[in-house]
């Protein structure tokens, strides 16, 4: 594993030439075409664009759940099944996805357990996630009894439960309201910060991206591709009033013309 | 407690409609009686009459409740008077025939949802075996199976098993494929085999769903064994009753069959009721 890393760079995740065609009943979407990209280790990078862009194709390609048609893509220097097979990343879906019947405790422990982690390991890493998220002393209570933000934070605990470098999240917070999601935002950027976990993080909102991400992945729909890489210039300590300042509006600004460019063609 | 009074109200409307019907279907019989004794009746005597005939085309509720009385408490749970013993001989059958309807329904379940050929195909059988009449088959079930030397209990839970399991495949199917995409994306991403997905999100997902299929088995579990009962002769059983009932005009021992199974029903189905308010509180979904 240690030459073939080497030999992307060591880029955790590396895509080239990738693309994705279904076939559906009106003929052929290609949802992603001559996707390349390297995503480095420690990266916290943002794909934003408009619906139907292929962002979150892309993150499910990364995580075994789409198969690519075209090109190549290796995550931790594999194929992305074998990675998988390695439970290499932690994914984060757009809602929650609580088991229902499970306390918040045992939802952040069933990964654990299907990974066959012992009990005392288990409880072990449960209280420490649920520490990580600010969820400690809600182990015991079902998913109802929390808010909408509380929920999404232990799916976050959940996939950080287990030792994955990577973290994949697909627009992890778009259903929740503003200041919730400033507060998460600013978590999850602590979280990152002191876990080194490497980020691909789905969003379709400008500020966001901007204020999380060392790279931000511009894309544009039909066929979906990419249209900028914005290496960011701000520091990674970044508190929730960097976003008044100029280089901050100036990352915004040259995003929001990436997407504008996408859409006019 | 809130509803103790519509629930009365609405038992004392049915007492009062009971009531009132035995007048109007008995007193043609009673009139007879009375003509061919060369006799009126007054009001009275015509009422007092129809609602204590030995045969009546319509027993009153008082009937019926001193047959009860009588079948259940008054004899010994072994005689053959007893109704408790009858409706013991069609609940083993019931429970067995529901038990095996429950087992059978799982396993098609399983196999609809995990087999694609299955899938497939299946379903359009089990479907179609719920259109034949019961009652049509019902007795060449139990003649084929007493050819081959089975007798007693087993045909007559056959029966119920044939009707029990519908409901159970019908649930579990749509039970077990109730967990969402994003659900089973979850678990691939965990790389968890097929047999942890099913232990840890199928089956708990389904629960709900079993326990209303299970109530609807159940009912149609006990008309199943006494269907089954009707076509053998047989000599013990509500089913039996009922037949016994007819042939010799025994409408106080007919409806107090039918009281009792309609009992035995109600408690059956409260039992899993209780279960399903057990499991599902346990499980924190009630």
């Amino acid at each position: 594993m240690q030459g073939k890393e080497s030999r992307h760079d060591g880029a955790v995740i590396s895509a080239r030439a990738l693309g994705l065609t279904f076939q559906t009943g009106d003929g052929a979407v290609q949802a992603l075409r001559d996707v390349t990209l390297d995503i480095h280790k420690g990266d916290f990078v943002s794909f934003i664009g408009p619906s139907g862009c292929g962002k979150t194709t892309f993150l499910r390609v990364m995580a075994d759940l789409e198969t690519p048609t075209d090109g190549e893509i290796l995550v931790n220097g594999v194929a992305p099944q074998e990675a998988r097979r390695a439970r290499a990343y932690g994914y984060v879906f757009q809602a929650a996805g609580l088991y229902p019947w499970r306390t918040i405790g045992g939802n952040v422990r069933l990964p654990l357990e299907i990974m066959g982690y012992s009990r005392a390991e288990q409880v072990e890493r449960v209280r420490r996630v649920l520490d990580l998220v600010e969820l400690a002393g809600f182990e015991k209570k079902f998913p109802w009894q929390l808010s909408g933000g509380m929920q999404q934070r232990a799916s976050i605990a959940r996939a950080l439960a287990f030792d994955a470098d990577i973290l994949l999240m697909d627009e992890p917070f778009g259903a929740l309201d503003e200041i919730v999601r400033d507060h998460l935002n600013e978590q999850l950027l602590d979280l990152w910060k002191r876990t080194e976990k490497t980020i691909a993080f789905v969003t379709h909102s400008i500020p966001e991206a901007v204020y999380l991400s060392t790279r931000i992945v511009v894309m544009s729909p039909r066929p979906g591709r990419i249209t900028d890489v914005i290496d960011s210039p701000l520091p990674r300590d970044r508190p929730l009033d960097i976003r008044d300042t100029p280089e901050f509006l100036a990352v915004a600004h040259r995003v929001r013309e990436g997407l504008r460019a996408g859409s006019d063609q | 407690m809130r509803s103790v009074v519509p629930v009365l109200t609405v038992v004392g409307a049915i007492f009062v409609i009971w009531y009132a019907a035995a007048v109007w279907l008995n007193a043609p019989w009673a009139r007879d009686v009375a003509a061919r004794a060369d006799r009126t009746l007054s009001v009275t005597e015509l009422v007092a009459d129809t609602w204590a005939q030995d045969k009546p085309k319509l027993p009153a509720p008082h009937q019926v409740a001193v047959e009860l009385w009588d079948t259940v408490v008054g004899q010994n749970v072994t005689s053959k008077r007893s109704l408790v013993y009858h409706a013991w001989v069609t609940l083993s059958a019931t429970l067995l025939g529901f038990a095996m309807g429950t087992a059978l329904g799982f396993v098609l379940a399983l196999g609809i949802v995990y087999n694609r050929v299955m899938d497939m195909s299946v379903m359009p059988w089990v479907i179609a075996s719920q259109t034949i009449p019961i009652l049509a088959i019902a007795p060449m079930i139990i003649v084929v199976l007493n050819a081959v030397g089975l007798s007693g209990l087993l045909p007559k839970a056959i029966i119920s098993m044939y009707l029990s399991f519908f409901p159970i495949v019908v649930g579990m199917v749509k039970g077990l494929r109730s967990p969402d995409v994003m659900m089973l994306d979850q678990m691939r991403t965990w790389n968890a085999t097929r047999v942890q997905e099913f232990l840890k999100l199928r089956l708990p997902s389904s629960m709900p769903y079993l326990f209303t299929s299970m109530k609807i088995a159940m009912a149609a579990s006990l008309v199943g064994a006494i269907v089954g009962e009707l076509p053998t002769g047989a000599v013990a059983g509500l089913g039996a009753r009922l037949l016994a009932g007819s042939y010799y005009g025994q409408t106080i021992q007919i409806w107090s069959a039918l009281i009792m199974a309609a009992v035995l029903a109600a408690t059956a189905v409260a039992l899993i009721g209780l279960a399903q308010r057990v499991v599902l509180k346990r499980m924190g979904m009630a």
